[in-house]
């Protein structure tokens, strides 16, 4: 338990449904490969691994520091590129995820350096229109230097060879799974979005995060208790850059394709701002839940539909409603529900104990 | 001697209305100045131009031998200039004690850690506590402070001062609003803050009786403008104090 504590950093879920919800999610991602059967289940699994870790980076900004920023695709995509393109040139070798790695963190840091000390001080509704400026720059710039990035194709590209589905960790299975290169990628995965997790809540829960908490609550005052408030929101938007960063580069070694669809589109950043706000702002649990349903509801809401509109066949209008080409209307009709009845977020509707 | 803290032809204009007219004024340790004026006399925005809120039009600030008036607020709090508000002004949304700890952690300097927990600094816990315990605060310890009564709060807000642990400590009107039994506890803290008697203590205050029980020194401030600084006495017998600070007789 002591050991749980610290792990946690003294956080531990506030209600019994809450941790309940989240052992759930853990014991699916941990045992995804063996639980569910086919690419599908894997490869939403894995990506709930890392929008987990991309939505709980947004809200160390959103929820704990109340800023608003539109450039987080942006670092997702620097990630993504840095480490996709690093692959597609160099070679499917760890030293070029790693070298792109580290390239995308220095420019990702110094883009969020520069962008906040220029723009920090000013109103927050600023902020958010030079993040917005930012990011669109660097879209545009991506679709534009085709030679480099691929433009709208992107790039498909190698990973290396530990990583490929062609790979066996060993021969013979372990409950009927051949443990092949896909498996060992998705614990890499899994293992990264841990770590940076639990790195992410040691941070909120931090001397820092509690200034961050407390800039969100009352910069003014924060300011008057010895606080410079630009410098601790400069240090929260980089921190969460280069965790978003991180993301970006799990994202292009799962996919082992990086393009602007999957990283710097406008809907991935309000795909994020969803979650965040779906799974309650402000508290790093939210993020996991509200990427977890969010992903669930965008892969399985049509399947689910089809079952559904079979299920009512004959009876008037309904499996016209519950057609799967309507899934989106549904989608949207979910989020509004949850937004209005769980203005809070989800973990803000559990509560908490006592 | 340090903790000498002072200002030269202070002002500051908002528009056309100046609301601090060239004030020039020296606070030294150890004593406890009460400044008093009628309501727009400009003690609050006094205040705000010493702790950084508002950068001065003009005018000088020195703390010690370092000239201040270009210092952001938090550079100011970090040098040992601590300030109360008279519209109280917390973290509403975090507990009573997360407030008490923002401060004591901002005078201990650790806000830039990222890597420990809160709880394993004990001795941060232990001070939040006993400051918790000296305003009265201990029982409503995990209250949101958004959530406290009045009196509450301008408790809070005194402790979140003392928690600085500062050289200069500015109470802008600390008792306003509270109700009887709340006062005492308001004012056994400045008395005990006086008490250590090494730091400087500006106080706003309109209860005069208050002003009498304890103040070193007064200085009248009206219409921006110092008009009266002296011994308690002597300031409220003059003249000018009389007819400036309305309503308050000789024997009031
Ligand atoms: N931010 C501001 N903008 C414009 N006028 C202000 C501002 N703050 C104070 N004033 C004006 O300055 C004068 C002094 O106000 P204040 O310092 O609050 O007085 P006091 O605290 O002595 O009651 C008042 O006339 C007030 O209206
Ligand atoms: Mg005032």
């Amino acid at each position: 338990m002591r050991f749980l504590r610290a792990l946690l950093s003294d956080d531990l879920p506030r209600s019994r449904a809450l941790s309940a919800i989240l052992v759930a999610i853990f014991l699916g991602l941990l045992f995804a490969p063996f639980l569910f059967s086919g690419s599908q289940a894997l490869n939403a699994a894995a990506k709930i691994l890392y929008f987990v870790v991309l939505a709980a980076s947004y809200d160390l900004l959103l929820g704990y520091t109340g800023i608003v920023s539109f450039a987080h695709t942006m670092f997702f995509g620097i990630g993504g590129y840095g480490a996709g393109l690093a692959l597609y040139g160099w070679g499917p070798s760890w030293s070029s995820v790693a070298a792109g790695t580290a390239i995308a963190l220095v420019l990702s840091v110094a883009l969020a350096t520069a962008i906040g000390l220029f723009s920090l001080r000013v109103q927050r509704i600023f902020f958010a229109m030079i993040t917005l400026a930012v990011a669109s720059v660097f879209a545009i710039l991506a679709s534009q230097l085709g030679w480099l990035t691929g433009g709208e194709d992107g790039r498909t590209y190698q990973v290396p060879p530990l990583l490929r589905p062609g790979f066996r960790l060993f021969e013979g299975e372990i409950g009927g799974v051949a443990i092949n290169g896909r498996i060992v990628a998705y614990y890499l995965l899994l293992v990264t979005a841990l770590v940076l997790f639990l790195a992410m809540l040691r941070v909120v829960n931090s001397p820092f995060g509690r200034v961050l908490q407390a800039i969100r609550e009352n910069d003014f005052r924060a300011e008057a208790i010895g606080y410079r408030t630009v410098l601790y929101r400069s240090v929260a938007n980089c921190v969460s850059a280069a965790v978003a960063t991180v993301a970006g580069v799990m994202c292009a070694v799962w996919l082992r394709y990086t393009g602007p669809a999957t990283t710097l589109s406008f809907d991935i950043m309000l795909d994020i701002l969803l979650m965040v706000v779906i799974g309650g702002m402000g508290t790093l649990y939210g993020a996991v839940i509200g990427a977890t349903l969010f992903l669930l509801a965008e892969t399985y809401l049509q399947t689910l539909m089809g079952a559904i509109s079979r299920a009512t066949e004959g009876i008037p209008l309904l499996p016209a409603l519950f057609h799967p080409d309507r899934w989106l209307l549904w989608l949207g009709i979910l989020f509004i529900g949850s937004v209005y009845f769980f203005p809070a977020g989800i973990v803000g509707r559990l509560g908490r104990d006592r | 001697m340090t903790g000498f803290l002072s200002t030269r032809d202070l002002t500051m204009r908002f528009g056309g209305h100046i609301a601090v007219d060239g004030v020039t004024c020296e606070f030294a340790p150890g004593t406890l100045t009460a400044i008093v004026g009628p309501n727009g006399a400009g003690k609050t925005t006094f205040f705000n131009l010493l702790s950084g809120q508002l950068a001065a039009t003009a005018g000088h600030i020195f703390w010690d031998l370092d000239e201040i008036t270009g210092l952001p607020a938090s550079a100011r709090a970090r040098r040992g200039i601590g300030r109360a508000f008279q519209l109280t002004n917390l973290f509403p949304g975090l507990s009573v004690r997360e407030n008490v700890r923002l401060a004591v952690q901002g005078e201990a300097g650790v806000g830039l850690d990222l890597r420990r927990r809160w709880r394993s600094r004990r001795d941060l816990v232990d001070r939040a506590d006993e400051i918790l315990g000296r305003v009265g605060l201990a029982g409503r310890a995990d209250a949101r402070a958004g959530s406290l009564s009045h009196g509450d709060q301008r408790k809070l807000e005194v402790g979140l001062l003392i928690a600085l642990r500062p050289r200069v400590f500015m109470f802008d009107e600390p008792t306003a609003g509270m109700s009887v039994d709340d006062v005492p506890v308001i004012l056994d803290l400045i008395h005990a803050v006086k008490a250590e008697g090494r730091s400087t203590i500006l106080l706003v205050e309109h209860k005069m009786d208050v002003v009498r029980s304890l103040a070193d020194r007064i200085v009248v401030l009206h219409n921006g403008r110092l008009v009266a600084d002296g011994e308690p006495e002597a300031v409220m017998a003059a003249p000018v104090v009389q007819s400036a600070y309305l309503g308050i007789g000789p024997d009031a």
